[in-house]
């Protein structure tokens, strides 16, 4: 099993370098029997990765401890779906689930592409063969997940405890679909670069792609969070840890890709900038990956830190950058420029969020790179937290959200902003009266929580003014206002979804960071604390025993303004005897769309505990509202406009349509 | 005003907006960033008290102390020099003596470090890379011990 599964990989590497040497010659020499290659030899690479996939997996879910990489992170105690998880839970098979992705989406495009140009194809189909070909080769060189050992082990040395977890058995698998879906917009840019022209097909191609891409990284970077937040037993969503960072920066430049793709498929402008845009994101995703998989920073994520892997890592990623960079920079006055637009208009919208948006990844970059460069040049050593970002990216924020509202309400090619303004009205007082309720009525609120409540409601109701001006609220009767909301394009769905989705973001980072109450106290069985108007009586320790770990679990009681108990809440303390590691399990409670977590620390020498109690009000809303935004993405992606092969619907029937007929 | 001096004046805002942005930053990393140091090295690095500092290096052994309620002591030491440190909340899962730790806080008039977040290791193979490069700078730790 383990033998063909390395056989195929190996093979999958041959096949790669068959993808992109054939049908690049083919489509410059104009042969079309090489370009039709490059679709069979992709669909034929997926499967076989998925084939060298799946035999890993199995020597994980089988426990066999002669292969290396699953004696080094898994043990047969473990619970069948964390041995399976535990697959992607260290370097090599993540690295493995990266190129499964890579050839998958290539298959995709091989399988689906079928009204593409065919010099298009077979270009696009030869970058993504590239790009697999050079991460095979990073697999099979310094990471090969296939090494056998000699004699076996009998025991393996058990998968990091933090990492067993659900949590983290969804995490890799979403990141990676958003981070490698977007080599698709990457190799659609750079084939059009190689082509020296962009045709139609090229917009609607990329943008469900970087849509789809979106979609899967905004859902990997919230469990992510999500993830942190409970396991790690801080209480924090995000710390602006380099590898968060890394993860963000492809979310913040791919944000921008997926608008200013927008502009191009409507109005064909902007095209030099989203070729350029696409090429960023996903050379930020490259970046993410080297930051992470290297070793150049100690986190989570650093498995190892084998300095081989960072030096092929950072080749890989100066190959690309680099190459397509120099690319883009020979060939991107061969492309026309688009339509012209006056400054106030939809475009001029989307070309303020672009700046701000792209501004503010750089400063993340910075912060993210800075400590790096500084280290590297001189031996001071620094590190760029929280009270950087808040004072950088913040500010950088404010403006970009307060202008979102306003984009959609635009026209295209020259707008009316006093006329949206006035439709805003009612959106602006709900946010005037959020914020001045939440400086009259919360003991204690800071400025920026006074503006951030403001904020969150108004892109909430901003958005909400959006569907409702589109359906045509005021002109038309209810019937007919029913009527045209269910006709109104999946895409102004998806946008407002997407907007609103932000709002409830912003509104539980600020409930969270401004709102929350924490305690630290040492307890005592049957002691009680109050926080934030909730009773907690602590009950004792009891021990428990899991399959590999056993724990000493705290139970805590919700008691209710009669004494009668409404909840319980558990905390754990665990101890992994083969790592001799321990973890804290946070017991949680939801109440509404707020939290309260408990996490365990120390036993005192008196049967006392420290415990440490946190009340944060709406922090589900931040990961909930990025449960929106991937609704907002996938509404948009059930746009009759995008999906391939629908008959187009140019003409619009109604005004309103008209009006509407945009993301 | 023509195209071109629109496109001019588009461009010159776009930059006036990236240079305020650039200023920013640099204002914000001269300001809010923490430079790491090691025991050894406050002795020559002028840290007032107040500054905001990462601290890092083993957990001395015998030196935790465990007082009232969250509070905790303990010293930082690069097996040369070793400083006390204070922390009052949860300490990391793996903290322990002889471990390698990242503190971040401010000196106190009385010399003693306040932290309010300690960084133990997340995996009990490796050291925090800041901590095992200045330990191997001091010839105090080789690579074999990580194991």
């Amino acid at each position: 099993m383990v033998e063909i599964g390395h056989f195929a990989l190996v093979l999958a590497f041959a096949l790669a370098l068959v993808q992109t040497v054939v049908p690049l010659y083919g489509a410059r020499t104009g042969n079309d029997r090489m370009m039709a290659v490059a679709g069979p030899v992709a669909v034929t690479g997926f499967a076989l990765t998925a084939i060298s996939f799946l035999a890993l997996a199995a020597a994980y879910a089988l426990s066999d401890f002669s292969v290396q990489s699953v004696w080094e992170n898994s043990h047969s105690l473990q619970p069948l779906i964390f041995k399976i998880t535990g697959t992607w839970g260290n370097h090599e098979g993540s690295m493995l689930l990266w190129v499964l992705i890579l050839t998958f989406f290539g298959a995709l495009v091989a399988a689906f592409g079928t009204n593409l140009p065919a010099t298009l194809k077979a270009n696009v189909l030869a970058v993504q063969g590239s790009i697999g070909a050079a991460f095979f080769l990073f697999i099979l060189a310094t990471s090969n997940p296939f090494i056998r050992l000699n004699p076996a082990p009998i025991e393996g040395r058990d998968l990091n405890p933090i990492l067993q977890d659900f949590g983290l058995a969804v995490h890799p698998p979403l990141l990676y679909l958003g981070y490698v879906g977007f080599s698709i917009c990457f190799s659609f840019s750079v084939a059009a670069l190689i082509d020296g022209r962009i045709d139609a097909s090229w917009a609607r191609w990329v943008r469900p792609w970087t849509l789809v891409a979106w979609m899967f990284l905004t859902g990997g970077i919230a469990v992510g969070s999500y993830w942190a937040y409970y396991e790690l037993g801080w209480g924090g969503f995000w710390f602006w840890d380099p590898v968060e960072n890394a993860s963000f920066m492809p979310w913040l430049a791919g944000t921008a890709l997926l608008h200013s793709a927008i502009v191009m498929e409507k109005r064909s402008a902007l095209k030099i900038w989203t070729l350029l845009l696409a090429i960023l994101t996903f050379s930020l995703s490259l970046l993410g990956t080297f930051l992470v998989r290297s070793g150049v920073l100690t986190s989570v994520h650093a498995f190892a830190t084998d300095p081989t892997r960072g030096v092929f890592i950072l080749g890989i990623l100066m190959l690309f950058i680099g190459g397509s960079l120099a690319l883009f920079a020979w060939r991107a006055s061969a492309l026309t420029a688009g339509g012209l637009f006056h400054p106030i208009s939809r475009e001029g919208a989307l070309v303020l969020n672009n700046l701000f948006l792209t501004t503010a990844t750089a400063t993340v970059l910075i912060g993210t790179l800075y400590p790096l460069l500084l280290e590297a040049v001189s031996s001071d050593k620094i590190s760029v937290g929280a009270p950087f970002f808040n004072l950088t990216f913040g500010p950088l924020m404010v403006p970009l959200l307060v202008m979102v509202p306003f984009g959609p309400l635009l026209a295209w090619k020259r707008g009316d902003i006093v006329a949206v303004a006035q439709r805003l009205m009612a959106a602006f007082a709900a946010a005037i009266v959020a914020s001045l309720v939440t400086a009259f009525f919360i003991d204690g609120a800071s400025a920026f929580a006074v503006v951030g409540v403001g904020l969150a409601f108004w892109l909430v109701f901003g958005s909400l003014t959006d569907l409702a001006v589109k359906s045509g609220f005021g002109n038309v009767g209810v019937g007919a206002l029913f009527r045209r909301f269910i006709g109104l394009p999946r895409s102004i769905f998806g946008t407002a979804l997407a907007h609103m989705g932000l709002g409830l973001t912003v509104l539980g980072i600020v409930g969270a960071l401004s709102f929350g109450t924490e305690k630290i106290l040492s307890m005592h069985t049957g002691e009680t604390v109050e926080l934030s108007g909730h009773t907690v009586r602590f009950d004792g320790l009891f021990p428990d025993k899991g399959p590999n770990y056993s724990e000493d679990r705290a139970r805590f009681e919700l008691v209710g303004e009669n004494g009668k108990t409404i909840g319980e809440i558990h905390s754990a303390k665990r101890f992994y005897p083969v790592r001799q590691m321990t973890t804290t399990e946070s017991g949680i409670k939801t109440i509404g769309f707020s939290q309260l977590y408990i996490s365990l620390g120390d036993e005192g020498t008196d049967g006392s505990v420290v415990v440490r109690l946190w009340w944060k009000p709406l922090v589900t809303l931040i990961w909930l509202g990025a449960l929106v935004m991937m609704a907002g993405a996938a509404m948009s992606l059930m746009d009759r406009r995008l999906r391939v092969g629908a008959p187009s619907r140019r003409r619009a029937k109604t005004p309103a349509a008209v009006a509407a007929s945009t993301p | 005003m023509t195209r071109k001096q629109k496109r001019l004046s588009v461009i010159l805002a776009g930059l006036a907006f990236l240079g305020a942005a650039t200023g920013l930053t640099f204002y914000a990393l001269g300001q809010k960033a923490s430079y790491f140091y090691m025991p050894g090295d406050l002795a020559s690095a002028h840290v007032e008290p107040g500054q905001r500092i990462r601290l890092g290096g083993l957990v001395e052994k015998g030196t935790i102390q465990r007082g009232q309620g969250a509070t905790v002591a303990f010293s930082v030491t690069d097996t040369q020099k070793s400083v006390k440190v204070t922390y009052t909340g949860i300490l990391p899962d793996l903290f322990r003596e002889d471990q390698g730790v990242i503190t971040e806080g401010t000196f106190g008039p009385d010399g003693t470090f306040i932290a309010d977040s300690v960084l133990a290791k997340h995996d009990e193979r490796y050291m925090p890379k800041e901590v095992a490069d200045g330990l191997k700078a001091k010839g105090v730790w080789q690579e074999s011990k990580s194991e």
